[in-house]
């Protein structure tokens, strides 16, 4: 009898990953998932924290692309290595913050550290040529299967014809005739594919599959950066840059306002870390402080928090300042006037 | 029946999955994990991991504003 063959799917969620280890599938291979956790993950958070987000239906993506293949997903969680690939990544950074093409070697490493504590015989992703003008084109395939280490055992199912014939080919235990030629940035082909193996409601990600993508968020981890004066981040800073709007009245400081209930209820959960406003007199947000502040910092933060309370066209408003101590202080202001606030703080 | 509890409290979706899924990997067939969550997320998330993975969800439910989902260990044919 011959063997059975494994191979593990790199699942991101998207349309592309859920054909390609279909495909695969399809030509008897045992596919299960593997999806990285690397904290950007557009998965999950937003959902948990604005209370508007919450009535949408939510739901996993790379869970529902795993359902519908009916195959097992293992969610690894490397926000820790994953540090180097974003403050360091030897390939550069894309439009934004996004280190694609370092991603990509480093999951596609991870992968192959899997398949071999696992006994599986390859890896597949979803990856088609010239799809993404960044990671995704033909010069950087062969990049990817090198500096991952996974060379010939690295296929791509949706564009394999395009590429030099990898060891599960040549080894017949997928063909190669039944794989595809995808190529450019075209989503047609993969609309076929999917209505011939009868998918609907995939998920179709603009951008990419992270937050690093995401212009908004890119500005705001370099400002972060800037700040703190070097080039590092805690999961908490990272959660706290999808939250909220931010804003920088002096380099050593920010604020952290919440726009609605849902995101004052979740930046609550740090008022042991941070110092933080909020509003006595009149309904208002919430507001953490981040870097050291003094009387006069914490004066400008008041009004500035003022003035997105609903006492922002009042003479006074009453405010309270708790530090990291749960020490409370009360504090009389002014509102700012817009005009008072210039656009530079907003981050 | 032997439950083990986990306190998933203040994490966002997917590292309560994560957990879970860590502590799957250490428990017997039959045993069963009560994650205590704050992210409503789970209550679907943790059901379509169990789905997929061959476990059985016992309970998911909403308490006192935290979310509390219970599944059952079964390795299968692993
Ligand atoms: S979008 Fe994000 S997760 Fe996707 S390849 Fe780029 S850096 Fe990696």
């Amino acid at each position: 009898m011959t063997k059975q063959r494994k191979a593990a799917a790199l699942i991101s969620g998207g349309l592309d990953s859920l054909l390609a280890a279909r495909v695969i599938q399809e030509q008897g291979i045992h596919v299960e998932g593997i999806n990285f956790y690397t904290g950007f993950c557009v998965e999950g958070h937003t959902h948990a924290i604005r209370k508007k987000d919450r009535q949408k239906e939510k739901r996993n993506n790379a869970l529902w692309v795993a359902e519908q293949l009916g195959i097992k997903l293992h969610i690894v969680d490397i926000v820790e290595d994953y540090k180097q690939v974003v403050l360091n990544p030897k390939h550069g950074y894309g439009a934004n913050l996004n280190p694609c093409l370092d991603c990509k070697i480093f999951m596609v490493s991870k992968a192959l550290e899997w398949i071999k504590a696992k006994g599986f015989d390859f890896i597949i992703t979803g990856e088609v040529i010239g799809q993404r003008p960044m990671s995704q084109r033909k010069e950087t395939m062969p990049v990817v299967a090198d500096e991952s280490g996974a060379e010939d055992l690295l296929l791509r199912p949706l564009c394999a014809c395009n590429l030099p014939e990898t060891l599960p080919e040549r080894e017949g235990w997928v063909d190669r005739q039944q794989l595809h030629d995808f190529s450019g940035r075209s989503r047609k082909p993969q609309m076929a594919l999917a209505a011939k193996f009868g998918f609907e409601d995939y998920a179709q990600p603009a951008g990419g599959c992270c937050f690093l993508t995401d212009a908004q968020y890119s500005v705001k981890l370099a400002d972060l950066w800037r700040a703190r004066g070097s080039k590092q981040y805690e999961m908490d800073d990272i959660m706290l840059l999808k939250v909220g709007r931010h804003l920088r009245p002096a380099p050593h400081f920010k604020l952290i306002i919440s726009r609605e209930e849902g995101e004052g209820n979740f930046l609550r959960g740090y008022r042991r870390q941070y110092p933080h406003l909020t509003t006595v007199s009149h309904p208002g947000p919430l507001a953490l402080i981040d870097g050291e502040v003094d009387e006069d910092d914490i004066e400008l933060a008041a009004r500035l928090v003022a003035r997105y309370s609903q006492g922002r066209s009042e003479e006074e408003v009453v405010l309270a300042f708790t530090d990291i101590e749960a020490n409370q202080k009360e504090l009389k202001v002014r509102p700012l006037q817009p005009h008072e606030i210039p656009r530079e703080w907003v981050i | 029946m032997k439950r083990k509890i986990i306190d998933c409290r203040r994490l966002l979706c997917p590292m309560p999955v994560i957990r879970v899924q860590t502590t799957v990997e250490s428990l017997p067939d039959g045993a069963q994990i009560e994650a205590i969550c704050t992210d409503p997320g789970v209550l679907t998330d943790i059901p379509a991991w169990s789905r997929i993975n061959g476990h059985k969800l016992i309970e998911a439910r909403e308490e006192d504003g935290e979310y509390i989902v219970v599944v059952e260990v079964d390795h299968g044919m692993q």
